[in-house]
């Protein structure tokens, strides 16, 4: 401890250039802290789910619907306490630049199916009581300015046509990872304004033991084999983990670009210990001829690069986690509840140290075993 | 007058450890600023090559995506008898009224994961309307028989897709007869069988779209208003460039953006390690530039100098990251085209281009990180230097 006046001025000595080795550390831990929060957002996305909610679709695929006479059925079947559906709808809003989700969905159900969107009382029996109500979440009424009780009008891509819906409710999700940027109308609204019978895109049900569900979806799927529509039956969980990986790769790709940020720092951070302390090896000649150890020379060097690191861990890791966590960063509905995990944190802490281990190494280890008579030679 | 190159060359030489750090340092830079933009420009270039520009693809009006769309028999048979078609050797129309759908097909070495894949069903024009169609084994389906064929970028991604294997969807067993590529275009991920066979199993009497060709490229906006006008239908027209050129902006926008924003931070980055690097050298060689500036060489020249050697450092580490980039150049990955809900394999592409505007970035950064070093160097006072 005696000695860190001593490292903060070997420090100070050059102020610009610890200053910006701190800056590109910090960049790098930053960078580092976003790119693995892309991929622990994702996972939490795809674990997000009620355990005892199950998603039924059609076996050929997500876009072909089920017949509605599935719903008897399937609330007949045992092991399962409630059903509800939906249907994607594919409305786009204006110049459809701004994306968002919206479906039609079975009103009451729905909203028993899914206690995570919070909603005025007043406002929900508003919502379920007229036809051509909508339901949006909060971001989404921000974004676009609505206000509860305005009309907004979007025009179908699957069901052609202007659709016109009147807001009577808006949703707060208690479960961050649920996105806020979603609408939703009464799908019988939908099923009468067509000229064709509607069907379902999916079934959600509640079972009684989530335990069961493999069980659960066994019988389902048996049952529905050979009639018009076969299913796939799946938890929640699946369903989201399956989106997921739509996207591709991006563990890969985020991991492989956040090691060689990481990487492109250790160079920076080594090269500037390495200057430093090329220019103070009379310095340390002169330190070991007073009696410094050769052990307390490679801590002072250590000790200094830790400095360094921890600095830039401090400005970078703390950085992310201030600006990520206010919540506001969604990336337009597709991550939602992004935030730094503590395992980032923790691992961009592990990070930092091995920086310092990477960066000090060599130098503390010259200045350690620095011959001094030759070393002293070299003084003008 | 100005200091030969060749002093910082050797200058650059005296420290090589430093220097090569430094150009490491922005060298993978370079290669994550290729990497990145060779997967948006991968996956940018599948989708553009998936049309051609003297084809039109018809879909219902309003329709954003072939998926969303339906056109009837009745509607089909009046784009096909259009003026604007153009004419196979036989005399017939050559336009294909399209079955498009997204089926679930297992991955391959993964149980419980399923793709989401095109199914296209196509008539017989629809080989000589798409010119990049190449049978790569096999041969193509028979009509009237429940045969298919698979797009080369699929093959071993999802099951049974060899030739002679039995593929099951849609209720029905499907055998596969060939393999066919398409110039790397997203018609590699799909799977082809023939329009009537397709239909019952999926969508009822419906097609989704109208691919044709044109008589002649220039008559496109006639064509459209034409079609578009025709009271009997209701459709859009669309070229076919254009149309798949547009299903790849979301993504490519994406991609170039987070490009953009991650180097930019790396850059600063490697920015700080070049001026760290520049001002050591510009301080240990102190005495040597106070010569230099007494011999007559300009302040101005002497900035030039540490620029160059700044850039060359950079130019190095350039150079570099386009040898780390290269290697990604062709390999194959997967995204999904949000607009038809399917997944789209496709190759990196390193372009010339490319490559060249990594350099471009290494010196800009070279510069960057050099300057202010380099004004110091200028502007030493000799005396106090030399003393």
């Amino acid at each position: 401890m005696k000695y860190l006046p001593l490292v903060l001025a070997n420090l100070g000595r050059h102020k610009r250039r610890t200053v910006l080795t701190i800056v590109s550390v910090a960049l790098a831990l930053f960078l580092f802290a976003s790119l693995r929060s892309v991929v622990t957002t994702l996972d939490a996305s795809s674990r997000f789910g009620g355990a005892d909610r199950m998603i039924v679709q059609n076996a050929t695929g997500i876009v072909f619907p089920l017949p509605m006479s599935y719903a008897a059925r399937l609330q007949a079947t045992p092991g399962v306490t409630a059903v509800s559906w939906a249907n994607w709808f594919g409305g786009r809003y204006g110049d459809g630049k701004r994306f968002f989700a919206n479906f039609a969905v079975d009103p009451a159900s729905y909203l028993a199916m899914y206690p995570e969107f919070v909603i005025p009382e007043d406002q929900k029996q508003a919502f379920l009581r007229e036809r051509s109500a909508a339901l949006v979440g909060r971001r989404l009424l921000e974004v676009f300015g609505w206000r509860v009780g305005q009309d907004v009008t979007l025009q179908g891509t699957i069901f052609p046509g202007p659709w016109t819906f009147t807001i009577r409710a808006v949703y707060t999700p208690s479960d961050k990872v649920i996105s806020d940027d979603v609408l939703m109308f009464h799908y019988d609204y939908l099923d009468e304004r067509l000229d064709r019978r509607m069907s379902p895109g999916w079934y959600v049900l509640r079972i009684a033991d989530p335990a069961l569900a493999p069980q659960v979806a066994r019988r389902i799927d048996d049952e529905f084999r050979n009639s018009s529509s076969a299913t796939k039956t799946g938890t929640e969980q699946a369903f989201q983990a399956g989106f997921v990986t739509m996207w591709g790769n991006v563990r890969f790709l985020m991991n492989s670009i956040g090691m060689a940020v990481v990487f492109a720092i250790l160079l920076v951070t080594a090269n500037a210990m390495m200057m430093s302390a090329r220019e103070r090896t009379s310095e340390v000649a002169v330190l070991k001829t007073i009696g410094f150890t050769d052990r307390t020379l490679f801590l002072l060097v250590m000790v200094e690069a830790g400095c360094i690191a921890c600095a830039g861990a401090l400005l970078g890791l703390g950085g992310a986690k201030l600006l990520y966590g206010t919540g506001d960063f969604n990336f337009v509905g597709f991550l939602p509840g992004f935030d730094v995990t503590p395992g980032t944190l923790g691992i961009g802490a592990g990070l930092a140290l091995a920086l310092t281990v990477a960066s000090g190494v060599v130098p503390a280890m010259r200045a350690a075993r620095l011959p001094v008579v030759q070393a002293l030679r070299k003084v003008e | 007058m100005r200091i030969p190159l060749v002093y910082n060359v050797r200058s650059v030489l005296q420290r090589p450890v430093s220097t090569a750090m430094t150009a490491l340092g922005i060298g993978i830079v370079v290669a994550v600023f290729i990497a990145m933009l060779a997967l948006a420009h991968g996956f940018g270039a599948a989708l553009v090559q998936t049309g051609s520009p003297d084809n039109v693809l018809v879909l219902r009006r309003g329709a954003d995506a072939e998926l969303s769309s339906g056109i009837s028999r009745e509607t089909a048979r009046i784009i096909a008898a259009s003026p604007h078609v153009a004419l196979g050797p036989d005399g017939r129309p050559l336009a294909s009224p399209e079955v498009f759908v997204a089926i679930n097909i297992h991955r391959l070495g993964d149980t419980a994961s399923m793709a989401n894949v095109v199914a296209r069903g196509v008539s017989e024009a629809a080989f000589t309307v798409r010119r990049n169609i190449r049978i790569a084994a096999g041969r193509r389906f028979t009509s009237g028989r429940s045969e298919i064929i698979v797009g080369q970028k699929l093959v071993g991604r999802v099951g049974h897709t060899a030739v002679g294997d039995t593929m099951r969807f849609a209720g029905r067993d499907w055998v596969v007869v060939g393999h066919f590529t398409a110039g790397g275009s997203s018609f590699e991920s799909e799977i082809w069988g023939e329009n009537e066979q397709f239909m019952p199993v999926f969508r009822g009497a419906v097609f989704q779209s109208v691919s044709f060709r044109l008589r002649e490229p220039a008559v496109f906006e006639e064509a459209k208003r034409a079609l578009e006008g025709d009271q009997r239908i209701t459709v859009d027209a669309h070229r076919e460039t254009e149309f798949y050129a547009s299903q790849s902006e979301l993504l490519t926008r994406i991609l170039e953006f987070l490009a953009f924003v991650i180097t930019s931070i790396m850059a600063v980055g490697a920015v700080f390690g070049a001026v760290n690097t520049m001002y050591a050298a510009v301080g240990a060689r102190t005495p040597e530039i106070a010569v230099l500036l007494t011999l007559g060489f300009k302040p101005r020249s002497v900035l030039t100098s540490f620029l160059a050697e700044s850039a060359v450092i950079a130019l190095a580490g350039g150079v570099i990251g386009c040898l780390l980039a290269l290697p990604i150049n062709g390999i194959v990955t997967s995204t999904t085209n949000w607009n038809s809900f399917t997944e789209v394999a496709f190759a990196f592409r390193v372009t010339p281009g490319l490559l060249l505007s990594g350099l471009v970035f290494a010196v800009v950064m070279g510069v960057l990180g050099g300057f202010f070093p380099a004004r110091r160097a200028a502007k030493l006072p000799v005396v106090q230097a030399l003393r």
